[in-house]
């Protein structure tokens, strides 16, 4: 059994491909990091620059507007409470590694799922990539993020990235897929080109589907800010894995409260664009 | 030269639409086409011409092609052989630029379930084609405007898709298709998705604006009665993909090709395609302008009329006589037969169909006259040509209790014309 092992070494041939990657693509990693901190930079100092309470009057208006009084209520009392808590900071450090992996995701997800759309087999690539991205342990993806970045807040946001782009690129793929054979029809027969067919009619219809995985993908990015905190993201992940190490409950829950109140906003609004993009249609 | 030919058109869905070719030009069914090769024919050797300025009505049951046929006109539908020739240019032969260019201009398409673009308002669906073909803002927005005043639906330009009711969503997607003032309207099944009511109103509506706009309509349907309502040609697709006949409706109502078309056509309610135009009969008239009582009495006599259809010099009727007032007229020696004219008779125009007369002929005591939109007398329909034309309907086995009066008057009438 041990030299069946010795000869197929499953992992030994993901960590040459790491090595390989390492040594061969730095220049490339390097790259990708530089865009993930230029944005990552610009994100949190948005909003660490303003005091506490003005974000906090610009988040309850946001809920407001767009989804209900209920939600702004909620926004209100919510972070209100997380800066008393005093994890201000982190809470904001968070929302912007979020939002961080989030812009990478749907800028790499979107068009990923538009080309899906567009060709079978193309999806018929894709797909077993994303079943097996998302039934991977999110752990596993912080091993290659570590190595290709080393650690601290951008192997974090490649983990999270990477994590919560699949619904992204399959909500996509099937909004544009659902799209009535009528409509792509008509915008054929009136002579638009297949830019203009995307842009006009595919994309504008597909929105609220779409939107649900932006909803999904912002989602999923939370779940991953505990474990991102392992490699030294930072954040409220950082919170609650003190809470664990050094057996605090109170730190720990505290930091579960703050991620709860940010994920219960982010759910609450972007659900409410999404469904603001399917009554318009 | 015509301005849309078809020559020996054919569309095989499938793995390998080639390979069916040759087991078509050997006589297989469609079905024995399907287990052997896994191809579908949807079209199998159509060839056929669509003149300018008709409106050419292409019908058949459920699965005959019929889409498939109307979608290979703008290519959505590759054909797999044959020609499409539109003035003269195989649109087969097109690359994908001057493709573009025609669908913009030259054609377009009405949907069956309307495919308007849900998140833009009416005018801006109205607008569509002419926006992807790069029509400035205000230019292209006047166009949609007159479009959508064309379809009545003035007032509804910033209204959404779903606020409209279907009728009303249908005229968004004719106004659309006329908003390019193309030379060819494609419409499939356009009007199949409404209820039978406003489908009615959407057919006249749509014979209304052909008589302004002279567009070359190809209509799809699977109704026979739409098909003889408004089409001037008429082609029946077989279920086998076939083109069985082409002609006008009374052609095929009269001499059905083959024993296909002729079953389809049996359930045809024959009074609602053959028109008063048709069935009218010539009938002697006066002219009040010359004529006196004893010129009308005389014709009256000669063809055994109780009365006369009396018209003006320019044949444009005036009204009726009675025999009783001519020679009345006679005795008191009045020359002018204005006096006693009955203008209580019924008129109708000559498209009007035989169904939409019967009420009014039980109900007159006179024939129908028939007169053009000028007024002008074309000549008479009566109660038992009527009756003749329901009754031809009917299977020769069924007798229908017919009315004692109708046959008296049946009877008066074969006395007056021997
Ligand atoms: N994309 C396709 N692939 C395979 N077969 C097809 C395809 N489209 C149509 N067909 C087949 O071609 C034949 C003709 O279909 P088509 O849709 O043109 O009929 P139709 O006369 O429009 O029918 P309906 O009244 O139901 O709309 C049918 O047998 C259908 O199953
Ligand atoms: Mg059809």
């Amino acid at each position: 059994m041990n030299q069946i092992r010795d000869i197929v070494n499953i992992g030994g041939i993901f960590e040459s491909i790491i090595d390989w990657l390492t040594e061969n693509g730095d220049w490339f990693f390097d790259f990708i990091a530089l865009l993930v901190e230029g944005l990552l930079d610009g994100v949190t100092w948005v909003f660490s620059f303003p005091p506490a309470l003005i974000i906090i009057a610009i988040f309850t208006v946001l809920a407001w507007k767009v989804a209900t009084k209920g939600v702004a209520l909620f926004t209100l009392i919510g972070f209100l409470l997380i800066l008393y808590m005093g994890y201000w900071q982190q809470t904001m450090d968070t929302l912007s590694l979020v939002i961080a992996a989030v812009v990478f995701g749907l800028l790499v997800g979107i068009p990923i799922g538009i080309w899906a759309s567009k060709s079978d087999k193309a999806w018929n690539v894709i797909r077993p990539i994303l079943d097996f991205m998302q039934t991977l342990p999110a752990f596993v993806y912080l091993i290659p993020a570590v190595l290709l970045f080393k650690l601290g807040p951008i192997p974090g946001v490649i983990a999270t990235l990477i994590f919560s782009l699949p619904p992204a690129v399959r909500l996509t793929n099937l909004g544009i897929r659902q799209v009535p054979t009528e409509i792509k029809e008509a915008a054929r027969a009136f002579g638009a080109t297949s830019s203009q067919m995307l842009v006009k009619a595919e994309l504008p219809v597909a929105l609220p589907t779409i939107m649900a995985g932006v909803n999904q993908t912002i989602m999923l990015a939370l779940s991953m800010v505990v474990i991102s905190g392992m490699i030294g993201a930072g954040g409220l992940g950082n919170v609650v894995l003190k809470g664990i190490t050094q057996l605090k409950i109170d730190i720990g829950f505290e930091g579960g409260v703050a991620i709860v109140i940010l994920a219960i906003f982010l759910d609450r609004v972007t659900q409410a664009l999404s469904d603001r993009s399917g009554r318009q249609s | 030269m015509a301005l849309v030919e078809v020559r020996d058109l054919h569309k095989i869905f499938g793995p390998n639409p080639r390979k069916a070719i040759p087991l078509i030009k050997k006589g297989l069914t469609k079905q024995e086409i399907l287990k052997k090769t896994g191809c579908t024919v949807a079209i199998n050797g159509a060839s056929f011409s669509i003149e300018k300025k008709e409106t050419f009505v292409v019908m058949g049951l459920s699965g005959s092609g019929k889409s498939t046929f109307i979608r290979c006109l703008n290519r959505l539908i590759e054909p797999t052989t044959g020609e499409i020739l539109i003035d003269g240019k195989d649109i087969m032969k097109m690359d994908k630029e001057t493709l573009r260019e025609v669908r913009r201009y030259k054609m377009s398409m009405v949907f069956q379930h309307f495919g308007l673009l849900p998140h833009r308002n009416v005018v801006n669906n109205v607008e569509f084609g002419l926006e992807v073909g790069g029509m400035t803002k205000d230019e292209r927005r006047e166009k949609a405007v007159r479009a959508i005043k064309l379809v009545g639906l003035e007032g509804f330009e910033q209204s959404m898709p779903s606020e409209l009711s279907g009728g009303m969503q249908q005229r968004v997607g004719l106004a659309r298709a006329l908003a390019n003032d193309p030379e060819i309207l494609l419409m499939d099944e356009a009007f199949s998705a409404l209820d039978p009511l406003i489908r009615t109103q959407m057919q006249d509506e749509l014979l209304d604006l052909q008589t302004k706009m002279h567009k070359t309509i190809i209509f799809i349907t699977h109704d026979l009665d739409e098909a003889l309502k408004i089409g001037d040609r008429i082609l029946i697709l077989g279920p086998d993909g076939r083109v069985r006949q082409v002609g006008t409706p009374e052609e095929i109502l009269a001499d059905p090709a083959d024993d296909y078309v002729k079953k389809f056509v049996q359930n045809v309610d024959r009074t609602r395609v053959i028109t008063a135009g048709l069935i009218k009969r010539r009938s002697p008239t006066v002219c009040v302008a010359k004529d006196g009582p004893e010129a009308a009495m005389r014709l009256m006599e000669k063809h055994g009329h109780s009365h006369i259809f009396v018209v003006n010099a320019d044949r444009v009727l005036q009204g009726i006589l009675s025999i009783d007032d001519a020679v009345k007229l006679k005795k008191e020696k009045v020359r002018d037969l204005s006096s006693k004219i009955n203008t209580d008779v019924y008129t109708t125009l000559p498209e009007t169909a035989v169904a939409d007369l019967m009420a009014t002929a039980l109900e007159t005591r006179f024939p129908i006259a028939v007169i053009d939109q000028d007024g002008v007398f074309q000549g008479i329909v009566d109660r038992a040509a009527i009756i003749r034309e329901v009754n031809e309907g009917m299977d020769d086995q069924t007798l229908t209790p017919t009315a004692l009066s109708d046959i008296h008057d049946e009877l008066n009438e074969r006395e007056g014309n021997a």
